[in-house]
């Protein structure tokens, strides 16, 4: 065993290369994993999960009531089955003005159901309430329920819909609405 | 028997453990802790051997996939022998060990087990209590019904509150952009691989802490932990008065972990599985989700926080929690022991005994909720009806029909959300309760645009009428003075 001039052994330096080589080898490694990981994250912030799809006819939906809609999550694969199928409520306000409602709560996402009779979203969880209009009427929730965009093509109602909306702070349905209903 | 004897020792020349287990069996103990007090910890351990066992034995028929899941539980419950007494085993043995993991903690906390030299095993069982939790609520997610997806879309909701990270975290946790497929697989993967694993790590280092450093002495009024003399102090106890771990510790471990499994196959026999409830399917909204047990605190206390304050607690409330379980092992790791001289601790753990109750007892009965179906299902109690004019008759029907039932009660039938309207005009005159109706306030929305003047003006006219024989309606002192 021989020792070098410094007193560091040759066998301690190549550890300390083994170990670096390992350490480099495990950042090669490291970065794909990292990615794979994020991808759902990453994914979603480059196009975004929205695109626009059709609830249907607009003539399902009456002048002047809230009716409950489905659609297909645009995003959606064979193994997440019935869990894709989302609901929302549509408010025909009056000819061609529309509301289109996610059905989670504002408060922590729970469904939230219309009662006609007394024209209010009541929540079953945590007792939140909401006017016909989505404003918010009680209830712990901070704000009103989410809104999604929508447009009416060949007589076809189209929300923009695809990513399930929370109340956190970039929760931005709500802003990015549009000029229109 | 040489026979046995030389197997024996062939496989100790290679394993050479037996010496080291004859040591770990033969460690003396204080005499005083061989008490019916010391059983938890081996107790979580032995639930935590049968929710591994019945855990392999679930995960032979079921299926991690959001499209199936819900039907193999169907099929375990219904159609594999025996595979509804599984289910039930491994749900009543989660109950199990979650309630004897609180138990272990608060005698441990009581005992002044945490204090020197045993900071690191508390430390240790504190994140051993946040991965039973999260193998809780993993386990109700696997448990892919509608209170499993709910439940995911609150805990969404809660981690999008996160400032800056919030949204993208969901996408993370939830593994796409909504509760789907992706969701069901990494719960899966948190549940069988992920925590399971780091819990086993956990809890060999824990025990092997509480073999290496030996076992909490019995806590004396006025024996006081020092860092100077403890260790000294600790080895003439168990050399002047102690008695080998085996059998003197162990038998009782052994016997209150037989009563515990017996409990748990009993409460699964008699009881049942848990669930499933309802499919999964997002657009079956008549649902009314709540958490496990052990969660249902949670539950109220989103439910009763003021709006303003939730979002803080709900992201600051946890971190300091964990902190203060973290820091005290070493801001009294020392002094006394004994829960005889330490009144704030036994109160501390009082109060929070009594609030957890309190909201969990809450959160069964969830006033805070409209009673979703009341004006179809819950009538106006008939003394409420006996001898009113047409137009309160009409008014009654017009409680019924514009759901106010769903909130306020009548004879103790009807929601909790509002106040009980059985003596309201006691309180409210017919002005106050018009403004009230049309306009709400409180925590009461505003039925102006629901109501025309006919039907508000019933609708006052039978509130007025809510008062009891003895106690006149309240009147507008200004309007008395009027001829």
């Amino acid at each position: 065993m021989s020792m070098s001039s410094g007193g560091v052994s040759r066998r301690e330096i190549f550890l300390k290369i083994a170990l670096a080589f390992n350490g480099a080898v495990g950042v090669l490694l490291g970065v794909p994993v990292v990615r794979y990981l994020l991808s759902p994250v990453t994914r979603g912030r480059k196009p975004g999960y929205d695109s626009w799809i059709s609830l249907g006819s607009i003539n399902q939906f009456p002048s002047g009531e809230t009716r409950l809609a489905t659609y297909r999550n645009p995003v959606a694969n064979v193994t997440d089955g019935e869990t894709a199928n989302i609901p929302c409520w549509v408010r025909n306000i009056s000819n061609g003005k529309f509301q289109v409602f996610a059905i989670n709560c504002a408060h922590l996402g729970c469904p939230v159901r219309w009662f006609p009779k007394s024209g209010l979203f009541m929540c079953p969880c945590h007792g939140g309430a909401y006017y016909a209009d989505g404003s918010r009427a009680s209830g712990p929730p901070e704000r009103g329920l989410f809104e999604y965009r929508f447009k009416i093509v060949d007589g076809n109602l189209h929300i923009q819909a695809g990513e399930m909306p929370t109340p956190g702070p970039s929760a931005l349905i709500q802003i990015k609405r549009l000029p229109c209903a | 028997m040489r026979l046995m004897q030389k197997i024996g020792s062939w496989f100790d020349q290679r394993l050479q453990l037996g010496a080291p287990i004859r040591e770990t069996m033969e460690h003396p103990i204080p005499r005083d802790t061989a008490s019916w007090f010391y059983v938890f910890g081996s107790a979580a351990m032995t639930a935590f051997g049968l929710q591994l066992a019945t855990g392999i034995l679930l995960a032979l028929i079921y299926v991690p996939s959001a499209n199936e899941a819900w039907t193999s539980l169907q099929i375990l419950n219904h159609q594999v022998n025996l595979g509804w007494f599984i289910r039930a085993l491994h749900g009543w043995g989660s109950n199990f060990m979650v309630a004897i993991v609180l138990i272990h903690m608060i005698q441990v906390f009581l005992f002044g087990a945490y204090k020197f030299p045993r900071e690191l095993t508390w430390i240790l069982g504190v994140f051993l209590l946040l991965m039973t939790l999260g193998m809780a609520f993993t386990g109700q997610v696997l448990r892919f019904d509608q209170d499993a997806y709910w439940g995911l879309g609150i805990g969404a909701s809660i981690a999008s509150r996160v400032p800056l990270v919030g949204p993208p975290m969901v996408t993370f946790l939830l593994g796409g952009p909504i509760i789907a497929g992706a969701t069901l697989s990494r719960f899966f993967a948190l549940h069988v691989f992920v925590i399971p694993g780091m819990l086993m790590l956990f809890m060999g280092l824990h025990v092997l802490m509480v073999l290496k450093l030996g076992i909490n002495e019995w806590p004396m009024p006025g024996r006081l932990v020092r860092r100077s003399d403890y260790l000294e102090k600790y080895h003439q106890l168990t050399q002047a008065d102690g008695v080998p771990f085996v059998p003197y510790g162990v038998w009782k471990d052994v016997v209150f972990s037989g009563v515990i499994l017996l409990c748990i196959a009993a409460c699964a026999l008699y009881f049942g599985p848990f669930g499933p409830s309802g499919q999964p399917d997002p657009t079956i909204i008549q649902t009314s989700p709540r958490p496990d047990f052990f969660f249902l605190w949670m539950y109220a206390l989103l439910s009763l926080l003021p709006p303003e304050m939730e979002t803080p607690a709900l992201l600051i409330g946890p971190v300091i929690a964990l902190i203060v379980l973290l820091v005290l092992p070493f801001v009294s790791g020392e002094g006394e022991k004994s829960f005889k001289r330490r009144p704030i601790a036994v109160l501390t753990i009082l109060l929070l005994a009594v609030g957890l109750g309190e909201f969990t007892k809450l959160a069964n009965h969830a006033p805070w909720s409209p009673v979703m179906d009341a004006s179809g299902s819950v009538p106006v109690p008939s003394k409420f009806l006996k001898g009113r004019t047409a137009l309160e008759v009409q008014g009654a029907l017009v409680f019924q029909s514009k759901q106010c039932h769903n909130c306020h009660s009548l004879g103790a039938f009807g929601g909790e959300r509002g106040p009980a309207l059985d003596a309201v005009a006691v309180r409210l005159t017919g002005d106050q309760l018009v403004r009230q109706v049309i306009q709400g306030g409180g925590n009461m929305p505003a039925y102006g645009k629901n109501l025309n003047p006919a039907e508000t003006t019933a609708l006052v006219a039978f509130l007025e009428t809510l008062h009891p024989s003895s106690q006149t309606a309240a009147q507008d002192a200004s309007r008395g003075l009027q001829p």
